[in-house]
This record gives structure tokens, C-alpha cells and sequence, in this order.
């Protein structure tokens, strides 16, 4: 089997203040997979996330990206390997105009001029917003905003894209947006949320880390049809929802 | 969305003073409230001339007089100080009318006065033309210290998002049946700015860990080089240049 894109092993990490958020969490993510990462509140979820790029450094075992240890030496290189999406687009947009956020990514990494300009116009393509570059981002609606913070990532050209709650706050029509960019786009996704529908919509495959564990993964149709395990890590479908066969 | 779009202080334009890089208009004004500030406070005429030259730049920009004189109002703790002074100053007295008024204070006071309105209508006059990331632009082509750059542009793209939290806090508090009337209410307005600063914090922390994310090792990348023509620097300096000539003229006049 080829190299992951993604594997995590025995990831173990508790907070200085002693709090243990993680107990040894094993995860695997091919080359195209979109993958749902469950869970309820205080699972986990963000702080198995901020792992994967570095931010936090696993108290025991070990992250890596297409065969890249996460490593201090490695931090830029994995930085544009993952790209995070964060939950509120105003902490990830914080530059005065649209088109220098999107730069700013491949700005860090050495990119500039020509080859710089021509990243930032692909990725506000990619999201349907190449028209406001020279908006400033407080300007935008927030699917808008939301939008604009998947560019800023996809500008660095990252393996593995990683969503945090992307549809939160979202209007029916501007989650039906961003399930179709995100479609659209040829990369690993892994996304994490609590809202099974979305995650259905986009992923094959579901994981539930419940507890600093990973307590399930599979194909997401039999993991969200599993009541009793779904019941067993406070998830439930909405009201009224069916899953269809 | 609560809160109002664009910033307060700029007034849209393309007069040739808005279409001027910031970088020489930092420059013009920090000459020019220099020279304001050297010029000798016992003769009146050059404080007149500052200002029709002052007025001269107002009128090339476009920019309305009653537009700038509505935010002139940010003035006046400064000029209720002033006011103060001819009473509180010691030293030889003159009367005025049935009042017996400090003559050092009275100088004092019309010293504040006209060095200060000069000073803030000059800085108007910046802010109305010049957008406030351009501001930010220049302080950073004039190499004033990456962190304060960084500080201040943070502070001109997070102030919305607070003003548009504490407004939101504000409404939540007033659906409970919050009002403040007296001073028992106090307590209640300190919780608030002390959540608003605790929100603020944690955004901030956030924000680090986003731009962490995206490669930040310190330094924002200077993505547009403001550049200046010799043209523009002249256009910029007649202002100051003028400033200066009429304060070394007080000077010699003295």
C-alpha cells in the first residue's frame, strides 16, 4: 500500500495543566480519501487536529505527513503539506484585503511576484471569489469569509486539507457552495464536525474519536447507521433524518 | 452586520493629496507639526499663515471643511485644559473684563490652542485621504519597528470584530433588562470589558495559531513596495516646506 498522507500513531498529548485530551489515537489517510472526523464536544478533535501541523508536539507517538515526520526542523515543509481550516474565518482572516490573506501562506513559504499572484488568483478561483481580491475580508459575507479561508490554504498547495466545522453558521444555499467546492477540488480532506449530514454528503469514510480514542472508523454509511454506537458517543442523527440505503 | 463599513476617518476620493503614496504624507505631516510646535507662540501671524497654508492642502484634497471641522471634535479635552490654564497658572496677572487671569496661562492656553487644532487638522487631513492600510503601509516603507506595524494593523482589522462583540453584548444584556442608570451598575459594565477582554485574548491566541499554521515565523511579508516619485515627494513637501519657512521667519522676526 503506498505511503499515507496521513498517519498518526499512538498519538498520546496532555495539556500542561495536566489534563489528558489524548490516549494513544491511531488514524490513517490515503491519497483522495475524504475523510469525517466525529465526535462530541471535548473529544479531541481540536486537539488531535493541531498535531497535525505541529502546533502542539505529541507527548508520545508520532504524526506523519506523506512519509514526513511532524518535527520541529520539518515545521514549514508540514505547515504547507496541511492546511487547516479554522472555525471562524475572522481568526484565519486577518490581513487588510482579500488577495494579501491568500498570499500570505505562499508569501511565508518564499513565493513572490508572478508565481505568487498566479497562486492567489487559482485559489480564489477554486472558491468562486476571484472577483473581491481587492475586498478587505471584513467586507464579506461570512460564507463569503468562509469561503475565503479555504483559498488562503489551497494557496499553499497542501496534500491534505483539513476543515474545522466548515459548515457552522452557514446559510442552507452557502453550505450547498462549499459542498461543491470542496468536491470539486482534487485533495485529501479531512473534515471535523458534528454535523452528520454534511459529513455524509462529503465523506466516504467516517471516524469517531470519542474519549482521547478512536472509538470507530469505517465506511460512514455503517458507522452513522450503528445507533447503538452512535448513541454510545453522544451522536444522533437530526430529527426526521433518514439514511437512505 | 451591526457595525458600520469603512473607517470613520477617511473621506473616498482622488483628489491629487489622495492619489499621493502615505510614505511622503507621513513624512509632510511630522514636518509640519514640528515646525507648527518650533514656531514662537508670541506673534500670531505665522499660527495664520500655518493655517491658510494648512487650508490651501484641505482645499486641493476635496475634502469638505465641515467634514473635517465635525471631527475636530476629538479636540476638546484638550481645549477644556486650555481654557483652564489662565486661571490656574501662577505669575503676574492682567485683567480681563471683571476676570484677573494668569498672562503666563493666557499664553499657555492660546499656545495649546493653536498648536494643537493645527496639529489635529493636519492629522484629518491624513486620515480623510489616505486609507488606513495605506497608513499602515507606510509606517512600515518608513521602517518603523515590524511589531508595531503588526500591532497597529491588527488593530485596524480586529476593531470592527470587537466593537461588533461588545455591541452584540450590549443588546444581549439590554434583552435581560439591563439598563445602566447609576453608579450600582458599574459592576456589571466592568464584567462585561473584562469578558470582552478575555474574548479578545483568546481571538487573539487563535489568530497566532492560524497564522502559525500558514507558515508564520515573525514577520508579516511585505507584499506591495509603496514607491514615490520625485514628483509626489515634491508635492508633498511644499506644505512642510512652507511650515518651516514661516516658523524660521517668526523666529528671525522675534
Amino acid at each position: 500500500m503506498s505511503t499515507p498522507v496521513l498517519d498518526v500513531r499512538g498519538l498520546a498529548y496532555a495539556y500542561p495543566d495536566g489534563h489528558q485530551a489524548l490516549y494513544g489515537v491511531n488514524l490513517h489517510v490515503h491519497q483522495g480519501e475524504r475523510v469525517a472526523l466525529l465526535g462530541p464536544n471535548g473529544a479531541g478533535k481540536t486537539t488531535l487536529v493541531l498535531h497535525l501541523n505541529g502546533i502542539l508536539t505529541a507527548g508520545a507517538g508520532s504524526v506523519a505527513v506523506s512519509g514526513l515526520p511532524v518535527t520541529r526542523d520539518n515545521l514549514q515543509e508540514i505547515r504547507r503539506r496541511v492546511g487547516i481550516v479554522f472555525q471562524d474565518p475572522d481568526d484565519q482572516l486577518f490581513m487588510p484585503t482579500v488577495r494579501d490573506d491568500v498570499a500570505f501562506g505562499p508569501a511565508n513559504l518564499g513565493s513572490r511576484g508572478a508565481e505568487l499572484e498566479a497562486r492567489v488568483v487559482r485559489a480564489l478561483e477554486q472558491v468562486g471569489m476571484a472577483g473581491f481580491a481587492d475586498r478587505p475580508p471584513h467586507h464579506l459575507s461570512y460564507g463569503q469569509r468562509r469561503r475565503v479561508a479555504v483559498a488562503t490554504v489551497l494557496a499553499m498547495e497542501p496534500e491534505i486539507l483539513v476543515l474545522d466545522e466548515p459548515s457552522s453558521n452557514l446559510d442552507p444555499a452557502s453550505r450547498r457552495e462549499l459542498v461543491d467546492i470542496v468536491r470539486s477540488l482534487d485533495v485529501t480532506v479531512l473534515m471535523v464536525t458534528h454535523d452528520l449530514p454534511y459529513a455524509l454528503e462529503l465523506c466516504d469514510r467516517a471516524v469517531i474519536l470519542s474519549d482521547g480514542v478512536i472509538a470507530a472508523d469505517g465506511p460512514i454509511r455503517d458507522v452513522l447507521g450503528d445507533a447503538e454506537l452512535m448513541a454510545g458517543h453522544r451522536l444522533e442523527l437530526p430529527y426526521g433524518f433518514v439514511l437512505r440505503p | 452586520m451591526g457595525a458600520s463599513h469603512g473607517h470613520a476617518l477617511h473621506y473616498h476620493g482622488h483628489s491629487p493629496i489622495h492619489r499621493l503614496p502615505a510614505h511622503p504624507k507621513i513624512v509632510a505631516l511630522l514636518v509640519f507639526v514640528l515646525a507648527v510646535v518650533a514656531t514662537p507662540r508670541e506673534m500670531f501671524w505665522p499660527y495664520a499663515a500655518h493655517l491658510l497654508a494648512l487650508l490651501a492642502a484641505v482645499r486641493l484634497s476635496r475634502v469638505p471643511f465641515s467634514y473635517l471641522g465635525k471631527r475636530l471634535v476629538i479636540e476638546v479635552p484638550f481645549v477644556v485644559f486650555a481654557l483652564l490654564m489662565p486661571f490656574v497658572a501662577t505669575g503676574p496677572r492682567v485683567a480681563v473684563g471683571p476676570l484677573h487671569l494668569s498672562q503666563a496661562g493666557l499664553w499657555g492656553a492660546w499656545a495649546l490652542l493653536a498648536k494643537g487644532t493645527l496639529g489635529v487638522l493636519a492629522s484629518l487631513l491624513l486620515a480623510a485621504t489616505t486609507e488606513p492600510r495605506d497608513v499602515i503601509a507606510g509606517f512600515e516603507r518608513l521602517r518603523l519597528p515590524q511589531p508595531l506595524v503588526q500591532i497597529m494593523g491588527f488593530m485596524i482589522r480586529y476593531l470592527q470584530v470587537v466593537a461588533g462583540e461588545l455591541s452584540r453584548m450590549r443588546i444581549a444584556r439590554a434583552s435581560r433588562g439591563f439598563q445602566a442608570r447609576s453608579v450600582r451598575q458599574w459592576p456589571t459594565l466592568g464584567a462585561t470589558l473584562g469578558v470582552l477582554f478575555i474574548r479578545s485574548y483568546e481571538r487573539g491566541e487563535r489568530v497566532h495559531l492560524a497564522m502559525l499554521s500558514r507558515g508564520y515565523t515573525g514577520r508579516l511579508p511585505t507584499l506591495h513596495v509603496l514607491t514615490a516619485t520625485p514628483a509626489q515627494w515634491a508635492l508633498s513637501g511644499i506644505l512642510p516646506l512652507v511650515a518651516v519657512g514661516v516658523c524660521l521667519a517668526g523666529v528671525v522676526a522675534r
